[in-house]
Order: structure tokens, then C-alpha cells, then sequence
């Protein structure tokens, strides 16, 4: 084993142009992959954050009483697939409202009595933001005896979660064909650099070598390719997205969501399939070329 | 089917015909190599000279008949074990076959680490076999740096460098001028002279007369044994 590893070092360096085209093509092809699953990974992050923003809104009728209102909390709270439920008193509101129109407040001081009801502010648990699972917490919250209205944007729930739908299948199925062209191009760049060096095979065969002789270093050199390659992909992704994350991190500030670079889980399943694809590519060949 | 028996020839063919498509190349070649031998195998070109070496060391197979090398029926060895035939030869092909990427010292090393030898002991015997030839200044050289007769001589030292018990030589002195053509011939009779079998295709007859031993003529695939 120690004597091909020193052969495979050795050809690489043999063949120096060759192998540093096939480890900058890998390289190229993980970086395309591994930048759109990292654009989709913090996009789909960003999708579940603008999720949890979901709530629900039910408004009291007017005269409701401390004891009634304790009575609504507890009953709502009991509902499956709410997180929390928050009082927010008629004082409240007409503040939050005072606050949101800021120049045009003064008409608010127009008027002679405050207009707002007191509300229950209803968050959900993760599992629960769905269009369908609100809808039907809303219906439940709605049919109870205290509650006078309710508003969750119901039209602009159910588009919200269309499109994020379309987005992650889309999503899924573009990082699924980025990558099965991923591999596809890597293990032909290894089969075209393991072809370029037929002759040198052929040579080899003449002069009395066993397959496991010949194979051997060609292994551990597609391997030694896919990991270089798959390393070097992710080391120029991470440099490019620390160089951009800072400015669009910037955009983002206010939002409490943070851009985070890929798991190591997963860029480690990115270096082996690169290691998988060099390998399988070399097999391919070399089953080519010793068959003859 | 023939079996193999030791017989004092170490290679043996019996009625063995070479066709691509309709042509045919070799035909009804019947021949006893002994132990020890000197052939040259002479003809035009195209006579069919190249394409026996190859059916000796199955460069490619045989379209009829049978051939023995050194107790190794050639039509029952299967694909992986043909090193262990081509192991027996040391081949000096018309093109060199040298691989243009590695030094001179890597090209003839490859036969000693395809049969497992230890790096020191390579070292040492690829350094002597060089010496031999007179290429050792040109060990660090890739082989388009070396002129025709220095590839020659490199090709040759790779052929006698694992002590095989036959050397096949396909236009061995083909491209080269008359001083490279007596070294190379040297080596060839050196190596006959301990002991080894070569059998040499050339259409030289200069070569031929120099070196002596059994002479084959091939005409447009057959065989004759002149005088």
C-alpha cells in the first residue's frame, strides 16, 4: 500500500498540468453546488424565521372581565399547536398604534374615546405555521363565546406558504440536478485524465505489471484528486462568503436572523461525494482500458 | 489441445494462422524456439514479423492454433495472469514505448516494481543496467529529451533489466545510425551470451550478418528456414 501511495504522489507530480486541471474542474464543480445548497440552506432558514412571525390576532367584545379573560388564555392555550398566548390590553394597542404612525399620531388626539378593543396576540408552535393548522386554530379561537373578530391575513398566509412551497421544491430539485451534473463532470474529468494516460497503461501491461499494480496508484490518485478538489471547492466558497456575509449580514440586521456557512455534516458529505465521483470515474476507465 | 512438456525449446508454435478480417498475415507457422537461441526473424516490411512477437507475448491472440512459452500454453491463460507471461520476456518495441512523463531511471525501474522488488535493490540494479548501456548521465532525462539511439538503449536496459528469460527485439536498430546499431547489438549478444533466448525481427541485413545465429525469413506471412 505504502509503495502505490508513493507512486500515486509521484505520478501526480508526473503529470502535474493533468492533475492540477482535474483538481481545479472537481473544484469548480463543488464550489457550483456547494454555493447554491448554501444559498438554499440560509434562504430556507430565512423562510422559517419570516414563518414564526405567523400569529394570530382575536379580538375581545367589549366588557370582558378579568376572570373571563384568565378563562380565554387558559382555554386557547390548551388548543393543540399554540406556543403562546399574550393580553394586549386597548391602552396597548392605541400606544403601539400612536408609535407606528408617528407624524400623522395627532389625528389620534382627535379623538374622544380610545376605538381599540382589548386583543389576545396567539403565536404557534414550529409545526403548526402552516396555513391549514392556523386556519384551523383560528376557526376554534373564533368560535368561542368572548372572542368578537379575529384576523391572522388570511389571504397573505396562504400565498406566503404557496410560495415557499414552490421555492423549496424548486429548491430541491435544482440542488438535485446541480449535483448529479456535479458528479457527472467529475467522474468524467477523472475517466478523460485517466484516458489522456492510456498509453502509459498500455506500457505498463507490456512490460509485465499485474492490474493491482497498475490500478492501485490510479485509486489512490482519483482519491487523492476528489479530496483536493473537494477541499479546495469549499475552502473558495468559505473565503467568498466571508468576504460577502458581512454586507449582506448588514441587510439583515435588523431581522435577529443570522447567514451561517454550511454544516460540516454536510460539507463533509460534499468532500466524499467528490472522493466517490474521482473514484468512480478512475473505475470506469481503468474497467475500459484493462478489458481490451 | 498440446500440452507443455520440457523439451529444450522454450518456445514452441504449432500451425498457427493470424487473420484481421479476410487478410492473412501469418500463415501455418509451425516453429521450435531451443533454450539459449539466437533468431533473427527477417523480411520485408509487412511481412508479418511484428505480428508474431505480438502473438508471443499475446500482444493480441492467435485466430488459429496453438503456442507454448516456457511450459505456458498461451490459449489457457486467462486475462489476469498475463503478466505472468509477459514477466518472461523482455520486449524492445520498434516505437521504444518509453512513457514520456517519467525519467529514463522510472521507465526502466517500472519493470522491477511491477514484480515487487525492494526500492534499494532497484536503485542499485537500474544504476547497473544504465551503466551497462551507457546512459547512466541521462537517468534524471524524460524520454523526448533523448536522442533515437539513447531511447534505444533506454528501451533496452527496461527489456534486461528484470533478467528475463527471452528478449523479443522488433527493429531494434531500425532508426539508428551504425555505431548505435553495434551497441545495441552488443547488448543483445550479451545478454544471449548469459544464457538468454532473443529473438529479433529486423529487415537488416547488416545486423544479421553481424551477429550471426539461426536466421527465419518471413514472405508474406509464411515462414521459410533459408539453407
Amino acid at each position: 500500500m505504502a509503495t502505490y501511495y508513493h507512486r500515486a504522489v509521484q505520478d501526480l507530480r508526473d503529470n502535474g498540468f493533468l492533475s492540477s486541471v482535474t483538481i481545479i474542474t472537481i473544484a469548480l464543480s463543488v464550489l457550483i453546488v456547494s454555493a447554491f445548497a448554501l444559498f438554499f440552506t440560509n434562504a430556507n432558514d430565512l423562510m422559517n424565521y419570516w414563518e414564526k412571525g405567523i400569529k394570530i390576532m382575536a379580538y375581545l367584545k367589549p366588557g370582558t372581565s378579568q376572570k373571563n379573560l384568565h378563562d380565554i388564555k387558559r382555554n386557547i392555550q390548551e388548543i393543540y399547536g399554540v406556543q403562546d398566548v399574550t393580553f394586549i390590553s386597548k391602552e396597548e394597542a392605541f400606544k403601539k398604534l400612536e408609535q407606528q404612525m408617528k407624524r400623522q399620531s395627532s389625528i389620534l388626539m382627535n379623538l374622544n374615546e380610545n376605538p381599540l378593543p382589548d386583543a389576545l396576540e396567539i403565536r404557534m408552535t414550529t409545526s403548526s405555521q402552516r396555513s391549514e393548522k392556523v386556519e384551523e386554530i383560528a376557526t376554534k379561537i373564533e368560535s368561542m363565546p368572548s372572542i368578537e373578530d379575529i384576523e391572522y391575513g388570511q389571504q397573505w398566509l396562504r400565498r406566503f406558504t404557496n410560495i415557499f412551497d414552490l421555492f423549496r421544491l424548486a429548491g430541491y430539485t435544482m440542488g438535485g440536478i446541480f449535483f448529479i451534473a456535479a458528479v457527472f463532470i467529475m467522474s468524467n474529468t477523472i475517466r478523460l485524465a485517466t484516458y489522456m494516460r492510456r498509453e502509459e497503461i498500455e506500457i505498463m501491461r507490456l512490460v509485465g505489471a499485474s492490474e493491482k499494480f497498475i490500478k492501485g496508484p490510479f485509486y489512490i490518485e482519483s482519491i487523492i484528486q476528489g479530496t483536493l478538489g473537494g477541499m479546495g471547492g469549499i475552502a473558495a466558497l468559505f473565503i467568498t462568503f466571508r468576504l460577502i456575509s458581512s454586507t449582506v449580514e448588514n441587510s439583515f440586521k435588523y431581522e435577529l436572523f443570522d447567514i451561517k456557512f454550511l454544516s460540516p455534516e454536510f460539507y463533509c458529505g460534499i468532500i466524499l461525494c467528490s472522493i466517490f465521483a474521482g473514484w468512480s470515474g478512475c473505475y470506469i476507465s481503468l474497467k475500459q482500458f484493462l478489458r481490451t | 489441445m498440446i500440452d507443455a512438456k520440457d523439451n529444450g525449446s522454450i518456445i514452441q508454435l504449432f500451425h498457427v494462422h493470424k487473420y484481421y478480417g479476410s487478410k492473412k498475415a501469418l500463415v501455418d507457422i509451425s516453429l521450435n524456439v531451443s533454450k539459449n537461441e539466437f533468431i533473427f526473424i527477417s523480411g520485408p516490411s509487412g511481412a508479418g514479423k511484428s505480428t508474431l512477437l505480438r502473438l508471443l507475448y499475446l500482444g493480441e491472440p492467435v485466430s488459429e492454433g496453438q503456442i507454448l512459452v516456457d511450459g505456458m500454453n498461451l490459449s489457457r491463460i486467462s486475462r489476469k495472469k498475463i503478466h505472468l507471461l509477459r514477466r518472461k520476456f523482455g520486449i524492445v518495441f520498434q516505437d521504444y514505448k518509453l512513457i514520456s512523463t517519467k525519467t529514463v531511471f522510472d521507465n526502466v525501474a517500472l519493470v522491477l516494481e511491477a514484480s515487487g522488488k525492494k526500492r534499494k535493490f532497484i536503485e542499485k540494479k537500474v544504476r547497473s543496467v544504465l551503466r551497462t548501456v551507457g546512459i547512466e548521465q541521462k537517468i534524471n532525462a524524460l524520454p523526448p529529451g533523448l536522442s533515437g539511439g539513447e531511447q534505444q538503449r533506454a528501451a533496452v536496459a527496461r527489456a534486461v533489466v528484470g533478467i528475463p528469460k527471452i528478449i523479443l527485439a522488433d527493429e531494434p536498430t531500425g532508426s539508428l545510425d551504425s555505431d548505435s546499431a553495434d551497441i545495441i547489438l552488443n547488448l543483445l549478444k550479451n545478454f544471449h551470451a548469459h544464457g538468454g533466448t532473443v529473438i529479433v525481427a529486423t529487415h537488416d541485413k547488416e545486423l544479421i550478418r553481424k551477429a550471426g545465429g539461426r536466421i527465419l525469413h518471413l514472405k508474406q506471412g509464411h515462414l521459410y528456414f533459408p539453407g
